[in-house]
């Protein structure tokens, strides 16, 4: 069972209707669940309040024209009120149509470097993994190794990643003029950039990949590749026909997980960059982000941009879960 | 058995491999590990040279010393950014998983309604643009009174890890046997009760995982950290590019504060990490 199948048909409802008017099924309910509704609440609470709010201000935000300009703020005494007003769904039809002219650019970047950044790291991953399961010696050695981009926070694998792709005193220039070959500038052109946040996610990313899918091995029973082996199952066929389909519940939520997070990969790309970007390597989140704190604060767009990603990201996660409980069935 | 062995090796046991094999197999993770470990042993090798060692790398072995590592820990701010960060994060961490295992304890064992709409929920909040929350977030805290204190840097910490937690504790719950409940009602205790002195003792493994995620998450978070906060609140992520960032940017100064960041986080991590395998694999998977 996976969590994809536990629930066959989410729905993004959050109250279900059953509270409606009669006061008798009410407390009948409750008498029921107010045990189980009291151990959630601190849950419920704190996402409600910490999340829900936040967005449901957020996506009021995204009906107006609110930027830094015309916001409520304090200058000395005086206290300039807000003179921001609705606009009705104006942000996103510029967003949609593409008139403000990032969206589509940036959205085609972000679908490439999260699709690039995911198979990447799901393919290495799983390689790793596979070349762990099995008895061998020093393993463990290897195991604490490749575990360890993911136990040192990012922030500071990010940055030593800053310094080894300096142009001028970058450890990569020093061994590449070692061999001979003329200094590059790594972080230079915006391509070189989209590598190597690439290169940097995924150096951070494969471990959470490794052990997951390592797990995911070890729960698939032996006897399954001895009996493969018994009826002359080549190694491929054995990856494909045994590992593949027993590793499925663990792909499906690795990769679902892992979509996610690298399409609101945030920190590594701002952090690796800083300013020195031309702005063609800024996924929706980190272009969103900018449009929110640089120059004059959009909020308004700023948030539009945020409930668009969501609703991209809600779409997709509802469908790619039907799908694999379609598929599990 | 590697995709490698001849089909001569037939006369193998399985899980034996030929020298070929073997040699492939080490050196392949042998490079693996090398491309993990680098940038980190890096980052510590640098940290040893004087404070502008990291332009001049072939310098750092005739200059050997804890010079950077002094300024960071004696003359600097760090280490009240580390007593924050301790704070910060030990408190996420109580708070969090305690409610994440109520929580995830509920969902495993009780069917009610609005039992599917907080899985949903769960799983939607991780898909919260944080760069786009967080001007909401900020006038809410503002609102709140809770800006520059403790207190909103670890409600703000529990909403970006707890969903997750929740998740894998409901996962580990389920794998310890409902019998056990039972014995446990039949015995007189209430639901809590049972959760409390019975199966909490039991998932220990999961919540020892849990609860280093959700210390690693606010120890290393930087975002949050860095607009929420201001001067002697700092945590240690918001702290350390203050270094590169005054007036003459001390490189070497981060290093060494990056080194010291990373360490307690790696050496814990690397010691819970054999239960961060079934953790991860029962709370992903089992539904």
């Amino acid at each position: 069972m996976t969590t994809a199948t536990a629930e066959r048909a989410p729905r993004p409802a959050r109250t279900p209707g059953r509270a409606s008017g009669l006061l008798p099924s009410i407390r009948r309910a409750w008498n029921k669940h107010w045990y189980a509704w009291a151990m959630v609440a601190p849950v419920v609470i704190v996402i409600g309040v910490l999340v829900l709010y936040p967005l449901g201000y957020g996506a009021y935000l995204s009906l107006t024209n609110a930027t830094e300009l015309n916001s409520a703020k304090n200058i000395g005494p005086v206290h300039i009120p807000a003179t921001y007003h609705f606009v009705g769904l104006h942000n996103y039809w510029q967003i949609i149509s593409g008139r403000d002219g990032d969206f589509y650019p940036r959205l085609e970047w972000t679908v490439v470097w999260t699709v690039c950044c995911v198979a990447v790291t799901y393919s290495l991953g799983l390689g790793m993994a596979m070349l762990l399961n099995r008895p061998m010696r020093f393993r463990l050695f290897y195991r604490l190794a490749l575990i360890l981009p993911w136990a040192v926070p990012a922030f500071v694998g990010v940055f030593a990643w800053r310094l080894m792709f300096n142009s001028q005193y970058g450890v990569f220039n020093d061994l590449v003029t070692a061999v001979g070959l003329p200094a590059q500038d790594w972080l230079g052109t915006p391509f070189a950039q989209k590598v190597a946040v690439i290169i940097v996610n995924v150096w951070c990313g494969v471990p959470f990949m490794m052990v997951a899918t390592l797990g995911g091995l070890q729960a698939i029973p032996t006897e399954l590749y001895e009996a493969a082996e018994m009826d002359g199952a080549s190694p491929l066929q054995r990856f494909t026909n045994v590992t593949v389909p027993g590793l499925r519940p663990v792909t499906t939520t690795v990769v679902l997980l892992s979509t996610v997070w690298t399409f609101n990969m945030f920190p590594i790309i701002f952090l690796l960059l800083g300013n020195n970007t031309t702005g063609d390597t800024d996924i929706l989140v980190t272009f969103a982000y900018q449009k929110a704190f640089s120059g004059v604060s959009d909020y308004s767009g700023a948030a539009a941009y945020g409930i668009v990603i969501l609703l991209i990201l809600v779409a997709f996660s509802t469908f790619y879960r039907r799908r694999a409980a379609a598929e599990q069935s | 058995m590697s995709a490698t062995t001849p089909a001569g090796a037939r006369s193998r046991g399985r899980g034996e491999r030929g020298p070929a094999a073997s040699l492939a197999l080490h050196a392949t993770l042998l490079a693996a590990s090398a491309v993990a470990v680098f940038p980190v042993l890096w980052i510590v090798f640098i940290s040893f040279g004087p404070d502008n060692a990291w332009q001049q790398p072939g310098q750092v072995l005739h200059h050997l010393g804890l010079a950077n590592y002094r300024f960071v820990l004696l003359h600097s701010s760090f280490p009240r950014w580390m007593l924050n960060s301790v704070i910060v994060a030990g408190a996420t961490m109580v708070i969090g998983v305690l409610i994440a295992a109520s929580a995830g304890y509920a969902i495993s064992r009780m069917r009610f309604p609005g039992h599917r709409p907080l899985m949903w929920t769960f799983l939607v909040t991780q898909m919260f643009p944080v760069a786009v929350l967080i001007v909401p977030l900020y006038n809410l805290m503002g609102r709140l009174d809770l800006l520059d204190t403790y207190l909103g840097l670890v409600l703000v910490y529990c909403t970006i890890a707890v969903p997750f937690c929740a998740w894998m504790l409901k996962g580990y719950f389920d794998t310890i046997p409902r019998e056990i409940d039972e014995a446990g009602r039949v015995d007189g205790l209430t639901p809590f009760g049972t959760f409390w002195w019975l199966i909490l003792p039991l998932a220990r493994p999961g919540l020892a995982v849990t609860a280093f995620y959700t210390f690693l998450t606010a120890w290393g978070e930087v975002a949050y950290s860095s607009q929420f906060m201001s001067g002697a609140h700092y945590t240690l992520a918001a702290g350390l590019p203050t270094f590169a960032g005054s007036e003459r940017a001390n490189w070497g100064a981060m290093t060494a504060g990056s080194v010291v960041i990373a360490v307690p986080a790696a050496l814990v991590f690397l010691l819970v990490q054999r239960h961060l395998v079934t953790g991860l694999t029962a709370g992903g998977t089992k539904g």
